[in-house]
């Protein structure tokens, strides 16, 4: 993972630019500001208010999807899960958000010239996963995807991940790619991979991280264990690590497995 | 422009708003997003004797208008504390004052002790209240007998500004804070935590890890500012009020109720620059309500 202890953070009121609904149970925030908007890295993410859903007291950490420097536009890509996101799926064009960003660490910067670098995320995973494989596009690394969903409705964002680099999918209804699970895409047994950083639900990490761990390829997972503070204050979101507990928000949210004490 | 200079027991405060122990880290943590030299007082997280890695994850909780937390005291140690943090934060031109558990009296005297030493630090709020670890914390705050033993302790080896932090899950929080002021408390803070539970319906689990926690947040406000009130007539000390403080009408709430000066916690995970907010926000009710400083209302109740 890539240390940003020391970035800058702000508190900011964002114009929501434009709003895409991909899914039933998925929106697409764009956000944008009148300056432009601040340096953010792959794996970091952002605290969202929640402004008209009473039960909603706490912010909610959404990771950062992606960064177009063009339009000025921070994107949000959110799964519709309680109350607070779905009060995040009514907000409509010209609506004001106020995020605190941003926060935690980053996926690694580019290790060496030409690695391959296998990208897997799994449902409302794959968002940080755009805006890294683009960057490892940029700084010379290859990236590959490997993206798993229930079914093919569920596969979001497919067009821009097919911009950037290779794309393999499973879906556990054959509705797409390869049935079953990330894990047994044919894709693994054919290619090598210098390392693998994933994102997605957390039994999904933990196949992939086996997978890794088997193949002695290094491997980086992000976590989204339940936050408050987003900045390292309450100590709530911990993870057990070799260190101790540590703030998934502020020590994470990407860990490399070795630091982790998962049973794989 | 109204005079919000206030004074705690001898510790002189630019303005009456400080943050609570736990949700403000070390202070450093919220310095992109305001100057800490413009808050009254910051209160760092619970500092143990030894090294303490809290209970297991899920430690929080969200809960209609607050949030459980069974954080349970994680914390370094106070070797590590004087050691790598304090010369992070000793420079800070406010209050840094340090809030001090343990499980024994001894325990708590020992980090107390280091501490006095510590020449930056004005003052320690003893938590004899938090809910959340089985052996001392709130044990003590429950019964006038403990509550005295371990701020007796610490009197005896504490010459600086001491605060005890009351917990509100007793029967009279009125005799804690009599008992601890006997035993030679300069001020108290209440209220800590609330106990509190909630259950996963599905999965038929508690929501965190060791079952109960302690409630935060406007929830708790109501019972906070009673208790500040009952207190606040029955001690002679002054009375530091917190529990849901979220913008200057709770902090006025609280300081007509009688507290001298208040606490935010959970506010600060809602909105990180909000204890500054609250601050400029009292001079300006004080401003637009004719008053010129703060003593003109701590406890001026109608009633």
């Amino acid at each position: 993972m890539y240390n940003l202890t020391d970035m800058k953070k702000y508190i900011k009121d964002l114009k929501v630019a434009e709003v895409e609904y991909p899914h039933a149970r998925y929106v697409l925030l764009k956000l944008t500001a009148d300056e432009p908007l601040p340096e953010m890295m792959p794996g970091q993410f952002v605290e969202v208010k929640v402004e008209n859903s009473p039960s909603t007291f706490l912010r909610r950490p959404i990771s950062i999807n992606y960064v177009d420097r063009n339009s000025n536009q921070l994107w949000l890509l959110v799964q519709t899960v309680g109350e607070g996101t779905k009060a995040l799926a009514r907000l409509q064009e010209g609506d004001i958000l106020n995020v605190v960003f941003p926060l935690g660490n980053g996926f690694s910067p580019v290790c060496r010239e030409g690695e391959q670098v296998l990208l897997v995320g799994g449902g409302v995973g794959v968002a940080p996963l755009l805006m890294y494989g683009e960057y490892l596009k940029e700084n010379g690394a290859k990236p590959v995807f490997l993206l798993g969903a229930r079914s093919k409705a569920d596969l979001l964002e497919l067009d821009l991940f097919r911009q950037i680099g290779d794309v393999y999918i499973t879906t556990e209804d054959a509705s797409e790619g390869e049935k079953g699970f990330v894990t047994q895409h044919s894709v693994l047994n054919r290619e090598h991979f210098d390392r693998i950083s994933t994102c997605g639900p957390k039994p999904m990490m933990m196949a992939v991280a086996k997978f890794a761990k088997a193949n002695d390829i290094p491997c980086e997972v992000s976590l989204e264990n339940m936050m408050a503070c987003g900045l390292g204050a309450c100590l709530c979101c911990v993870e057990k690590t070799v260190k101790g507990n540590v703030c998934v928000c502020k020590e994470g949210p990407v860990f490399n497995i070795e630091e982790l004490t998962w049973q794989i | 422009m109204a005079n919000l200079k206030t004074t705690i027991a001898g510790l002189e405060m630019k303005n009456p708003v400080m943050t609570a122990s736990g949700t403000f880290g070390y202070g450093i943590e919220f310095a992109d997003f305001i100057n800490l030299e413009d808050i009254g007082g910051i209160i760092v997280k619970g500092t143990t004797l030894k090294p303490r890695e809290g209970n297991d994850y899920p430690r929080m909780a969200e809960t209609a208008s607050g949030m459980l937390n069974c954080v349970g005291l994680q914390n370094k140690g106070v070797d590590y504390f004087c050691e790598h943090i304090y010369p992070q934060i000793k420079d800070i031109n406010t209050n840094m004052i340090v809030n001090v558990s343990g499980s024994c009296p001894e325990d708590y005297a020992e980090c107390a002790a280091r501490i006095n030493e510590l020449d930056h630090i004005p003052a320690i709020e003893l938590n004899i209240s938090c809910p959340n670890v089985r052996q001392g914390g709130m044990a003590f705050g429950v019964t006038c007998e403990g509550a005295q033993s371990v701020v007796r302790a610490v009197r005896e080896v504490y010459r600086k500004t001491l605060i005890v932090k009351l917990s509100p899950n007793v029967t009279s929080i009125s005799d804690i804070a009599r008992s601890v002021e006997d035993a030679g408390a300069d001020a108290v803070s209440l209220i800590n935590t609330l106990m509190g539970m909630s259950i996963d319906i599905e999965k038929r689990r508690p929501r965190l890890s060791i079952s109960t926690g302690g409630l935060s947040g406007p929830a708790v406000k109501p019972v906070a500012v009673r208790c500040v009130w009952q207190v606040s007539k029955a001690v002679n000390i002054p009375v530091i009020g917190l529990g849901g403080i979220m913008n200057e009408r709770d902090a006025i709430e609280f300081m007509l109720a009688g507290a001298s000066a208040v606490e935010i916690g959970t506010a600060n995970f809602v909105d990180p620059a909000v204890s500054v907010k609250v601050a400029n926000g009292i001079n300006d009710w004080l401003d637009s309500h004719g008053c010129k400083s703060v003593a003109e209302i701590v406890g001026q109740l109608n009633c």
